[in-house]
């Protein structure tokens, strides 16, 4: 071999090796986004599941009916949350027999608290923070878990507002799209597949969902609030118009999904069906449907997921109100988990951005235990013909 | 009379009732069979024939009672709605019941009605392509009466200004003039579209490459997933992660570099957008790898390229239109993205090519005039129309222009 020809086969081996390089450094990037990203929001949200709590004496006087205010030493009542004072009326009306009696407690601590027990930025002065620092070398503060981010709806006190009113709404607006799109979707799916003959308009109606599968989500919301909103008078930020906005937006996915599966069920179980006299809707129900379901209900539940993380056509029909109270039917007006997560961090106290975060984290964490129950029913029963 | 009252009569009073009327369809049909005549259909078709003329003729009634009621020509109380609901499901039910004989052809009617039950299942998807193309284009109309389309397709200063007080009859009082020019949201959109794609693109195509051509089994097995797990995250939460911790990130990295950036810049969402894009354009050109016919590679293979030559002069060449296709996909998604911007870029439009400012977007727009406190019909509230008619318009053509260039890829290698 020459000299010359053996340099070269050097180089190009060199830049073989380059390339691959390249190649797997674009992956590994890749990776380190997916890593930076979930520990970025994992260690913001993290804290916000434990709250401080300060351990004072209550005392229940027949004055705290008026003013709550007296019910703990006046030193440390401004640093108790404003939420746990707001109860306090009520609480003694229903028991009575608690004023005139004193009892040491822990109670809910103001958001500056307990962002500066967290060591984060926070609106104590000077005086205050000598306070807590008492507090704390007495052992009168703590960071409990934080049930009321689970047990209450927004508020505008960062420390007692919670995700319970989002995720109901989100229920409600999960059942609406599912309700409408499923049904109608495995419908249209098995039209297409088994029923449709082969002409301009089948073609132009398959045209037409792949069309609409790629529609920016925002579109769907400009259709939601003229035509169910304006036009049809549903209930502004109530479920039953948020769902069907999303069960229009998910319909495609269903189809599609739901048609793949269709097609994977090989004609020779059709064509047993037919020899033996079935109907073609007795092929489709006996036969072809349930065969096809697992593929079907996986398409589905990665539908369910997608809507279920969506925002945009929310926020169009209205779903961002402030909802302190969960809905209790598909009109009432309701927000859900995205667009909680978009009112909060749009807040301007700093308290906020941590519960941000963990409603993040909560609403991850559920889509994440779908998308799994989808891979798990298709590795369970997927089948291979 | 609320939705909740309708459904629970609906499901507790009427389901029951169809259901014994099933039975009771299929009982009259098994009579007749034990009585030695020869039934047409299987006996449980006789049963949905009953349940059939039950609800269709009340169904179909009470819609066209709802559509006269929402198109306004004519309303009727509710309660009269559901007295003649009641009375067509029972009156059609009985009526049904009577007519079921042996030589009733059940299977063949009941197979008709779903037949067209499937059919306006159907239909649904083209209301909804004609409903989103309606809605937009009527509201954009209504727009382009108050502001020319030339003045908003060249116009280069978008200020609504004192617009809404137009909308409360206050018109006169305004001192500045509204102008509606869309080209800095243009630019802004196409700003961010290109950082996004700048950054997807590459990342994107050569993973799929390595995914595709180096890796073993095990590791694209781990990769995949991984992802696809980019692709399940819910926007509103990148929008969470571009303005809290990549928007200050840039600003910090471009002061130090002597550089001045807002915190809405550009940039931010930009990159962040592009990390959305990334498992589309990945798993879009793995596909399109992956059918590139091994014989091709073995051809170019076998005159003495290493891995790395074939790639370059035989696989992307041939995969080329799918590429281009999940390029264009791509784009029409950075398009019409909107929690991003919304959390992360800015509100005020912005001619500039500088991506440390900010900038606003179509998406923007379109929610910041929609989710005001505005009267309907002002023209800003209808500019987010106009607004939305041209990202239906140009998605709708990178959706039409990728479809035909992957059908053509697809025909070349007959997948």
């Amino acid at each position: 071999m020459d000299p010359n020809s053996l340099k070269r086969t050097r180089m190009r081996y060199r830049s073989e090796r380059r390339f691959k390089l390249y190649c797997a450094m674009a992956l590994v990037l890749a990776g380190v986004f997916l890593v930076i990203f979930f520990a970025d929001i994992i260690s913001k949200g993290y804290p916000a599941f434990w709250q401080a709590q300060i351990k004072v004496d209550v005392s229940y006087t027949q004055d705290v009916k008026e003013l709550p205010f007296l019910a703990v030493g006046e030193d440390v009542s401004e640093l108790i949350s404003r939420s746990w004072f707001r109860q306090l009326p009520r609480k003694l009306n229903e028991h009575p027999e608690l004023i005139g009696t004193t009892r040491s407690k822990w109670v809910l601590a103001d958001g500056a608290v307990d962002q500066y027990l967290k060591d984060k930025p926070n609106g104590l002065d000077k005086e205050q923070k000598n306070l807590v620092d008492r507090l704390r070398n007495q052992d009168r503060t703590k960071l409990a878990f934080n049930t009321y981010f689970f047990t209450q709806g927004d508020s505008k006190l960062p420390e007692s507002s919670g995700i319970f009113s989002a995720a109901v709404g989100t229920v409600y607006v999960m059942i609406v799209t599912m309700a409408f799109s499923l049904p109608t979707g495995v419908l249209t799916a098995i039209y297409l597949e088994e029923f449709a003959r082969d002409n301009w308009l089948t073609r132009a109606i398959e045209v037409n969902i792949n069309n609409l599968a790629a529609i920016p989500s925002i579109l769907y919301g400009l259709l939601g609030l003229a035509i169910f909103i304006n036009y049809v008078g549903i209930p502004r930020s109530s479920a039953l118009a948020g769902g069907l906005t999303l069960g229009l937006m998910s319909l495609p996915v269903i189809i599609i999904s739901s048609r793949a599966a269709l097609r994977a069920v090989p004609d020779s179980i059709r064509e047993a069906a037919f020899g033996v006299g079935a109907s073609r809707w007795q092929v489709v129900s006996h036969h072809v449907l349930p065969m096809s379901l697992p593929g079907i209900l996986t398409g589905s539940i990665i539908a369910l997921a997608q809507a279920m993380g969506e925002t945009a056509p929310l926020l169009l029909v209205g779903m961002m109100a402030f909802i302190p109270e969960a809905p209790s039917g598909f009109t009432d007006a309701a927000t859900v988990m995205p667009a909680q997560i978009y009112t909060w961090s749009s807040a301007a106290l700093r308290p906020y951005a941590e519960r941000t975060a963990a409603a993040i984290l909560v609403l991850l964490a559920v889509l994440i235990l779908l998308n799994l129950t989808a891979v798990f029913l298709r590795k369970r029963y997927e089948r291979t013909w | 009379m609320t939705l909740e009252y309708i459904l629970l009569l609906f499901f507790a009073g009427l389901i029951p009732l169809a259901y014994a009327a099933f039975f009771l369809g299929r009982r009259m049909a098994e009579a007749d069979l034990e009585r030695g005549y020869r039934l047409n259909s299987p006996p449980s078709f006789y049963g949905w024939y009953v349940i059939v003329w039950m609800f269709l003729p009340a169904i179909a009634v009470s819609a066209v009672f709802a559509i006269l009621h929402m198109a306004g020509i004519l309303s009727v109380p509710l309660p009269v709605v559901l007295v003649g609901f009641l009375a067509l499901f029972a009156g059609g039910g009985g009526l049904a019941l009577r007519h079921v004989r042996a030589s009733l052809r059940a299977r063949k009617i009941v197979e008709d009605v779903i037949r067209w039950l499937l059919f306006i299942a159907t239909c649904i998807s083209i209301f909804t392509t004609v409903g989103i193309v309606l809605s937009v284009v009527f509201e954009a109309v209504k727009f382009f009466n108050m502001v020319s389309l030339w003045e908003f397709l060249t116009g280069t200063t978008w200020s609504p200004g004192s617009a809404f007080l137009e909308g409360a009859g206050r018109g006169a009082e305004q001192t500045s003039q509204a102008e509606f020019g869309s080209v800095p949201i243009f630019a802004g959109t196409f700003m961010i579209t290109f950082i996004a794609m700048c950054v997807a693109l590459p990342v994107g195509l050569f993973s799929a490459i390595f995914m595709s051509e180096y890796a073993g089994r095990n590791l694209r097995g781990v990769a995949k997933p991984a992802l696809e797990v980019l692709a399940g995250i819910p926007t509103v939460v990148y929008g969470f992660f571009a303005a809290i911790t990549v928007s200050p990130f840039v600003v910090t990295v471009a002061e130090s570099l002597g550089l001045d950036a807002a915190y809405t810049n550009a940039l931010s969402p930009g990159i962040v957008m592009g990390i959305m894009i990334i498992p589309f354009i990945s798993s879009l050109s793995d596909d399109v790898i992956s059918s590139i016919p091994q014989s091709l590679r073995e051809g170019s293979f076998a005159l003495g390229t290493t891995r790395s030559e074939t790639i370059k002069s035989v696989v992307l060449p041939a995969a080329f239109p799918g590429i281009v296709s999940a390029f264009l996909l791509g784009v029409s998604r950075a398009l019409g993205e909107t929690m991003i911007v919304v959390m992360a870029a800015g509100l005020r439009p912005n001619l500039t090519w500088n991506p440390l400012e900010g900038m606003t977007t179509v998406t923007v727009r379109i929610v910041d005039a929609l989710t005001g406190d505005l009267a309907f019909d002002s023209a800003e509230t209808l500019s987010a129309f106009a607004l939305g008619l041209t990202l239906l318009v140009v998605t709708l053509m990178l959706n039409i222009v990728s479809s035909i260039v992957i059908r053509r890829f697809k025909q070349q290698y007959e997948m």
